[in-house]
């Protein structure tokens, strides 16, 4: 049976992670990084990934992690978007470590390595692809083979062109980077690749155009074993991003209703009028139903049910709306105060609209809900 | 304390020596009550073992897989659902003897007589009178939207007593015998073309004082306890992915592709994600319930349903084309039951119209999420310490 509720351990891993980012990440804070070329807070994480150990939750303790879950690692997300915290975490801790471990069940070898020193905290890696790329994309480009490190599989057609790709979350921060090639999946070292930040929507979430060469870095695995692996890993990350969109939108509401309270017009505070009470109890509502679809996703991804692509393409079709509107809803009711830089209003709009955007938008995830319950388009 | 491994051997002893299939329906029922299997959590004697009600999902598993027969919760709901914790609270030792078995059994069909022409979000300002007369109470007045008063033995009935006092503070909380003669109830032909609810019109209606609920003047702290049950009454049941009206929908979806357009797709998703959601939602307080932590969701599923049923059955009827253009009949009818998901698209539509209204408007319950859950400030009022014979009416 699907749990969708919250167990002990799950709210005191909660009750840690918030405290720290309250202590360490307020918004004034977040402010000032972003005036800044690096949004991360340094120190930041190093406390969440190695002294918490959240960056292993996913791990299991035989290679170095925690032994937890995807409902973990979810909670934690739910505090990183309810504090729109600039962190690598759903890039690193979940989707390139939930790749690797689609690697990790032959042994040893590069993988297994590379996932102990992620689980630690002690190194960042990042999936090369687009932060737009849905799980049931196709990532790996056609084309010849690698002309790679290993001899035998030299090209004839001589030195193949470096291949760019745009748009990479977190690429500025890593160490490692998961690149798909046509033959397979390579991790390159960040020193061997060239990145070169772009100006992203979210400010809290660099994006960068990552350009690697042909032959450099370890190939991790093969066509069809990296396939199925980085498949695992964008289904892991767009499911446990719904988790950032519920703590997202929830801030926002209670921000949003604390702010009425306070704020007095006509001689009353404006949230005793019915059409703002209204407006805020629908975005109650909405927010509890994203906490189910949330859950449902995290557990369903724990437990490895078969459910598990329906029910994360349901929670990402149904949390990025309700993270929008509630960011949206937030900056509205928060009058003129909500249009400015000031008010960190802004920095969950922009993380909302860009989270809409990420791991396959809305409509990408209902068309799979199309395909996997069998209501087809028109012919 | 009793628990599931204790009530898994009282249930067997029950089907031993009430076989189900031999055994007469209301018999069995009756014979589950005595055994205290009716609902677990009420006390010994009232149908129940003072257990956690969490069990009561053991119970009910357990009779169900032995094929015994249901006290068919639909058909009784207002009984079930709003009358037998109000009695259970508040009624004396005799009254709660009286009712409780007959209503849970089934025997006897309960309604509610709350709402009236010019009470109705604003409840509290219900203007029927009850005084007092000897040992009884003579009640006279008007209540509307009253759904089973023409199957009805008994009902909740909410009466003014105190003219004088402010609206919430003069009324009080009765059960009415709806074979009194003073009781005539009217068949109200509503949007479907059925007559689903009634009015009820009651004329020197004799009630003894026995049968009042709580002290004199206290009955809309009373009826407090009606609603909020009203509101939780969900929770028990499971719903399968596709349950409930998203279902047909589907269904038609993807037996007739001849009608299918991208616009009607693209909001086919949008209504299954949140109608899966919704279902979520559900199971979600379903667990918070048994885990014992109950959330105020509760107040959330009704506001959702109601909007999504609306919106998937007006899309249903769009999808079906020309046939959404016909209608079933148009015979005046008087069910016994409502039910929600049957006939045909144009009813389903119709019927859900009512979702958003009955049981408190989706505006009244927005109110009440957005002061007790977010705690924001309430409207001014300028009704709450004035006489409810000086308020404009």
């Amino acid at each position: 049976m699907t749990d969708l509720l919250y167990s002990e351990t799950e709210d005191d891993l909660r009750a840690t992670v918030r405290a720290l980012l309250a202590d360490r990440a307020g918004h004034q804070v977040l402010l000032d990084r972003i005036e800044t070329d690096d949004p991360y807070v340094p120190g930041l994480w190093k406390s969440l990934a190695g002294d918490i150990g959240a960056a292993g939750l996913l791990v299991p303790e035989k290679l170095g992690g925690q032994g937890a879950s995807h409902r973990e690692a979810a909670v934690v997300l739910e505090e990183l978007g309810r504090a729109v915290t600039p962190l690598p975490y759903l890039t690193s801790a979940v989707v390139a470590t939930e790749t690797l471990l689609g690697l990790a069940g032959e042994g040893g070898g590069p993988a297994v390595e590379l996932l102990a020193e992620l689980a630690s905290g002690r190194k960042v890696a990042v999936l090369a692809v687009p932060l737009s790329t849905a799980p049931d994309a196709e990532p790996f480009p056609p084309g010849a083979p690698e002309a790679g490190p290993s001899p035998s599989a030299a090209s004839d057609a001589g030195p193949l062109p470096a291949s760019t790709v745009a748009g990479v979350a977190d690429a500025v921060a890593a160490d490692v980077l998961l690149v798909p090639r046509a033959d397979g999946l390579y991790a390159v070292p960040a020193e061997e690749a060239t990145v070169e930040p772009q100006t992203p929507l979210d400010l809290t979430r660099p994006l960068a155009r990552v350009t690697t060469r042909p032959g450099t870095g370890t190939r991790l695995a093969d066509g069809d074993a990296a396939r199925t692996a980085v498949r695992r890993g964008l289904l892991a990350g767009a499911g446990l991003l719904a988790s950032e969109q519920l703590g997202l939108a929830e801030r926002c509401l209670e921000e949003t209703v604390r702010y009425t309270r306070e704020r007095h017009q006509f001689n009353r505070p404006v949230g005793s009028f019915q059409a703002l009470k209204h407006r805020m109890a629908q975005l109650w509502l909405d927010v509890v139903g994203a906490r189910a679809a949330a859950r449902a996703a995290a557990d369903a991804l724990a437990t490895g049910s078969p459910d598990a692509p329906l029910t994360v393409a349901v929670a990402q079709a149904y949390c990025s709306k309700v993270a929008v509107r509630a960011a949206e809803e937030c900056v509205q009711l928060h009058g003129g105060i909500g249009m400015t830089w000031e008010h960190p209003a802004h920095l969950a709009l922009k993380r909302a609209k860009s989270d809409q955007i990420a791991l396959g938008s809305t409509g990408r995830h209902q068309d799979a809900i199309a395909a996997l319950m069998d209501l087809p388009a028109p012919a | 304390m009793t628990d599931a491994e204790e009530l898994r051997s009282r249930v067997r002893q029950l089907l031993a020596e009430h076989p189900p299939a031999t055994t007469d329906r209301t018999d069995f029922l009756k014979a589950r009550f005595d055994a205290g299997l009716a609902w677990v959590h009420y006390p010994v004697g009232l149908g129940g073992l003072d257990a956690p009600r969490a069990l009561q999902a053991v119970v009910d598993a357990e009779l169900a897989a032995a094929g015994a027969p249901d006290n068919d919760p639909r058909r009784i709901g207002i009984g079930l659902g709003m009358a037998a914790p109000t009695l259970l609270a508040y009624g004396s030792e005799e009254v709660k003897s009286r009712f409780l078995r007959p209503l849970w059994v089934g025997e006897e069909v309960w309604c509610q007589l709350f709402s009236e022409p010019g009470a109705g979000s604003d409840l509290a300002a219900l203007g029927t009178r009850a005084v007092r007369d000897g040992e009884d109470w003579v009640i006279d007045g008007q209540k509307v939207w009253t759904s089973s008063a023409h199957i009805a033995r008994w009902a909740i009935l909410i009466a003014r007593t105190d003219p004088d006092a402010p609206k919430h503070r003069g009324i009080t909380y009765f059960v009415c015998d709806m074979t009194d003669p003073g009781v005539e109830v009217r068949p109200l032909r509503q949007i479907t073309g059925e007559a689903e609810f009634n009015e009820v019109f009651l004329t020197g209606v004799r009630i003894p004082d026995a049968h009042r609920l709580g002290e004199v003047g206290d009955g809309w702290r009373v009826a407090q306890t009606t609603l909020m049950n009203e509101r939780v009454s969900i929770g028990g049941a499971r719903i399968p992915r596709e349950g409930g009206m998203i279902g047909k929908l589907a269904t038609t979806w993807r037996e007739r592709p001849e009608l299918r357009t991208h616009e009607l797709h693209r909001r086919l998703l949008d209504l299954w994600v949140d109608a899966e959601v919704a279902r979520l939602t559900g199971e979600r307080l379903r667990q918070q319930l048994v885990a014992g932590q109950p959330g105020p969701e509760g107040s959330a599923m009704k506001l959702g349903f109601a909007r999504l049923n609306q919106a998937i059955s007006g899309l249903e009827v769009e999808l079906l084309g020309d046939e959404g253009l016909l209608y079933g009949e148009w015979e005046m009818r008087r069910p016994e039951l409502v039910d929600f998901t049957g006939r045909d698209a144009g009813y389903r539509y119709l019927r859900s119209k009512g979702n958003s209204i009955e049981g408190g408007t989706s505006e009244v319950l927005l109110n009440i999420v957005a002061e007790r859950v977010l705690g924001l400030p309430p409207e001014p009022r300028n009704d709450k310490d004035v006489a409810w014979k000086d308020l404009a009416r």
